[in-house]
């Protein structure tokens, strides 16, 4: 971008002058000469056209009947099966399509080629007026000075002081759209636990019958909620923090880190499925890589290293849930999360 | 005033509109309005598409009120769908699903009321993109622009809220991630979650609380600024594109009665009607394959509406973790640790932020650095102004980056690449994409502002090819006729504006980096072709090539 690509400005022509650009323009040479379109010289043309948007208002009314058609002849109420309502959806919009189009199209056609199609010219005007605004301003000033607010700074500033209080009561009234009547300490100590806890059973998610250990194959997934989850207050709440992916592996490929050594049953690990990026389930388990994968955002997590993120947008590993089994064989858990699960938030630490 | 002087109608017809005319001043209106004349062109239209398909959404939403329940109550769908029945679901799904398939049209309804909203959103964008790089923004319409800006932001508002109501899983994953996006705000994020959704995700109270928002508020503003937007469009007159016979200080088109009346008055309809095909032969947001929402499933390949689409595309493309280094940041403080949750936070609102923020100041910021405070009536070609149609295209870019990350899932399987890899891509022209844009749009405006010249000064290829006695083979040129040589040479050339001292003789930091910015913008620039320069051009060419028809062509 430098002055070799515009030459030298005395013989490129590109460059113009400061002091040329106001004078040396070329004049305006007025609205170009009107010409008549086919329909405003032949008599016959205009009828012709006459004729196509009477057509189109046609089209209009035969689309209408249409509707009718499709309405009570295609849809047979609480009896159609999914086929026959997509044929009936198709004939509803085609008939309104063509209702629509008709009318619209005709009165287009219409005005094109038979209103006429001289462009008209009008000045636009001043926006606020010199003397206009000077008015207004005597208005204000004659408004101000009246109420007297500037002469009584008392009333004035006790007035913004009583307009500056009386909103914040409207904020206030907001707080119970928490609806669980619990402190904001209760509430961010609830976000932190599950309700996982010592000996529940994992269970297959939606069914709900326990999991043997001796069910789980090397490779295989499973999607995995608390025993009784159904039973709770709000399951749907439960679930959105319990949810667990359970999958089993050969122990020789995985690294545990200290402490976690009891945490998985010969190779059977339990993470929570809530992504800690933005909290979609994370639903994609690629046997091979032993990755786990959100298809949200793609945060990808890699199972052999403690679900630790290898790709994509999450900022922390997924939390393990302690695992072991019961007296009967089933799979249970040793504790809750030992972490809050899902996305991360100011308070979690 | 005495009764004879009193004006007698002869019709029925006359009688009603004296009856109105003389009770709400009806002549005044139809004076001023009647034969106000509108400038015709099809890039105006964007804005109509978007006002037309506002109304299908109010007369399509309204209906659907008529049926939709926005309770979150668990009931057991017992309707005529029958993969579903017996399947537990909120009420607000099953009464969406009743819609669907047990009130005759109602699909139809949902279908039109959701691809509506899809064409408002879109027709709101292109409209304003029209705007920004045909500069119709300029004063006086800054204000009218911010309205445009704020009406995109509140039509996506309402897109989202209206998106979630179904309560279906699609969209009840959308919630999870806005819940996630809340959570992430540092301070309040946590209270603001559990106001919002009235405890812990997802609560029973959600549905209900955007249905008020998506049905009252977001709607009633919306109305408010369309109101305001076409109070503004009357009183600043509408803008026009350059040409002869055009000014700044005139309006050329047509008449509202009965031309321009005719056709935005059937355009209408014509949205109307390719909205009811779209609706009758496209399917959209089938919640009956997605299911109730449940926590635990979800479908892969999932998208969100599309305008939402490059928030959910920025999420993607920022890493969460680079080596051993988080964007998870936990911070001690006295009272314990707190964590800032960068790798949200900073897709989220860093990139659309400083996009409406720049959509916003760009008036102010034009006006800054051209020292133009003109009032500007004639759009600009986008060619004639680089810097901005560069700047517009910089922005679009940076847009469509994030829009297409949204999408890399898909990208990544149909076209048999690694998504991986189709994240770094996307990462790198996150970056590189709007310089580049920027560079090659420049490029381009000023090449065809060359053409332009050329064009001018040398006339238009005749396709005539002409032997000299000498045997050289020349075409012929033409030169082309007065009026697209004033459409092609009148336009504003914009200069680089040295900084200059103020009064007291100081060169300020801000007007130094002003000069700046003006260098960078209008250092490189073509300006018009001048008379004397098409005389000069004729001298050096020897007039009879140029003027093989002057008659046809220069006579007026």
């Amino acid at each position: 971008m430098g002055d070799h690509s515009h030459g030298s400005p005395e013989n490129s022509g590109t460059v113009a002058k400061a002091d040329d650009v106001a004078q040396d323009r070329f004049p305006d040479p007025g609205l170009p000469p009107h010409r008549p379109r086919l329909a405003d010289r032949d008599p016959r043309a205009a009828k012709r056209h006459e004729r196509q948007v009477a057509l189109l208002f046609t089209i209009s009314i035969i689309g209408t009947l249409f509707f009718f058609v499709a309405y009570f002849v295609l849809g047979r109420l609480g009896e159609m099966s999914f086929a026959e309502l997509r044929v009936q959806n198709a004939a509803l919009g085609l008939g309104t399509g063509f209702a629509m189009l008709g009318i619209g199209v005709g009165i287009v056609h219409w005005a094109k080629t038979l209103m006429p199609d001289h462009e008209l010219m009008e000045m636009r005007h001043e926006i606020t007026s010199e003397a206009d605004r000077q008015d207004a301003v005597e208005i204000v000033d004659t408004i101000i000075e009246e109420s007297g607010i500037k002469r009584r700074p008392l009333i004035r500033n006790t007035l913004i002081g009583a307009i500056a209080l009386a909103p914040i009561p409207a904020v206030f009234m907001f707080r119970d759209l928490d609806r669980t009547g619990k402190t904001a300490h209760q509430m961010i100590d609830q976000m932190r636990h599950t309700m996982w806890d010592t000996g529940i059973r994992l269970t297959r998610d939606p069914s709900g019958t326990p999991i043997k250990a001796s069910d789980v194959q090397i490779g295989s997934a499973f999607h995995v909620v608390p025993e009784g989850i159904n039973e709770t207050e709000n399951p749907l709440n439960e679930k959105a923090k319990a949810v667990v992916l359970l999958m089993r592996m050969d122990p020789a490929e995985m690294q545990i880190s200290e402490g976690r050594e009891d945490w998985n049953v010969d190779g059977i690990v339990a993470y929570s499925k809530i992504c800690t990026h933005v909290g979609c389930p994370i639903a994609l388990y690629e046997q091979h890589t032993h990755h786990l994968l959100c298809p949200c955002h793609q945060s990808t997590f890699d199972l052999t290293q403690e679900c630790k993120v290898v790709f994509g947008p999450a900022g922390h590993a997924l939390p393990q849930l302690p695992i072991t089994v019961d007296a009967d064989g089933y799979l249970v858990a040793q504790s809750d999360f030992h972490e809050p699960v899902g996305p991360a938030y100011w308070e979690r630490g | 005033m005495s009764a004879s002087n009193e004006y007698t109608p002869a019709t029925t017809t006359g009688r009603i509109a004296n009856f109105v005319d003389s009770r709400v001043g009806a002549s005044g209106i139809v004076k001023e309005f009647g034969r106000k004349i509108f400038p015709d062109h099809w890039s105006f239209m964007f804005g109509e598409v978007a006002m037309y398909t506002f109304v299908l959404l109010l007369l399509s939403g309204t209906f659907l009120t008529f049926f939709f329940d926005p309770s979150m109550a668990h009931v057991v769908y017992e309707g005529s769908y029958v993969p579903m029945k017996g399947l537990g679901m909120s009420t607000a799904m099953a009464s969406t699903m009743d819609i669907s398939f047990d009130v005759r049209g109602g699909l139809f309804m949902r279908q039109v009321h959701h691809w509506s909203a899809l064409l408002f959103v879109a027709s709101l964008s292109v409209h304003m993109l029209r705007v920004f790089f045909t500069g119709a923004f300029r004063r006086p319409r800054e204000l009218n622009w911010v309205v445009g800006g704020v009406l995109l932001i509140m039509g996506m508002a309402a897109g989202f809220t209206g998106y979630s109501l179904p309560d279906d899983l699609l969209s009840g994953n959308g919630l999870r991630i806005i819940d996630g996006v809340m959570k992430a705000l540092p301070i309040v994020g946590t209270y603001l979650s559990m106001f919002f959704f009235g405890g812990e995700f997802p609560g029973e109270h959600v549905i209900q609380r955007l249905y008020s928002l998506h049905i009252m508020i977001v709607p009633a503003v919306i109305i408010l600024l369309i109101v305001i937007h076409l109070f503004m469009v009357v009183t600043h007159k509408h803008t026009q594109y350059p040409g002869p016979g055009r000014t700044n200080d005139n309006v050329v088109g047509f008449p509202v009665g009965p031309v321009y009346a005719a056709k935005a008055g059937g355009f209408f309809f014509i949205v109307f009607g390719i909205v009811a095909l779209i609706a009758g032969l496209f399917q959209i947001n089938p919640i009956w394959n997605y299911g109730p929402y449940d926590p635990s499933p979800v479908s892969a390949g999932t998208q969100p509406d599309w305008y939402i689409g490059f928030v959910d595309g920025a999420l993607r493309l920022m890493p969460g973790v680079l080596g051993n280094f988080s964007f998870e940041w936990n911070i001690p403080f006295p009272w314990g640790t707190n964590t800032l949750v960068l790798s949200v936070l900073l897709p989220a609102l860093v990139p659309a932020g400083a996009i409406f923020m720049v959509m916003f100041a760009w008036p102010w910021i034009e006006r800054w650095v051209t020292k133009d405070n003109r009032e500007h009536h004639l759009l600009d070609r986008p060619r004639n102004a680089p810097f901005r149609t560069a700047m517009g295209m910089a922005g679009v870019t940076l847009y469509s980056v994030m829009w297409a990350a949204a999408s890399s899932d898909l990208i990544a399987t149909h076209f048999h690449v690694s998504l991986n890899d189709v994240t770094y891509w996307l990462r790198t022209l996150f970056f590189l994409g709007p310089i580049f844009a920027f560079w090659l749009t420049r490029r381009i405006c000023l090449s065809l502002q060359r053409k332009d010249r050329e064009i001018v000064l040398h006339g238009r290829e005749a396709g005539i090819i002409q032997m000299s006695p000498e045997g050289a083979f020349t075409e012929k040129h033409e030169e082309v006729d007065v009026y697209k040589r004033y459409l092609l040479t009148n336009f504003v050339d914009r200069q680089y504006i040295p900084a200059e001292p103020d009064a007291a003789g100081h060169v300020s930091g801000s007007e130094k980096r002003r000069a700046m910015i003006s260098k960078f913008f209008f250092e490189d620039r073509v300006a018009p072709v001048t008379p004397s320069e098409l005389e000069a051009a004729h001298a050096a060419h020897g007039h009879h090539e140029v003027e093989g028809n002057k008659a046809d062509s220069i006579e007026k």
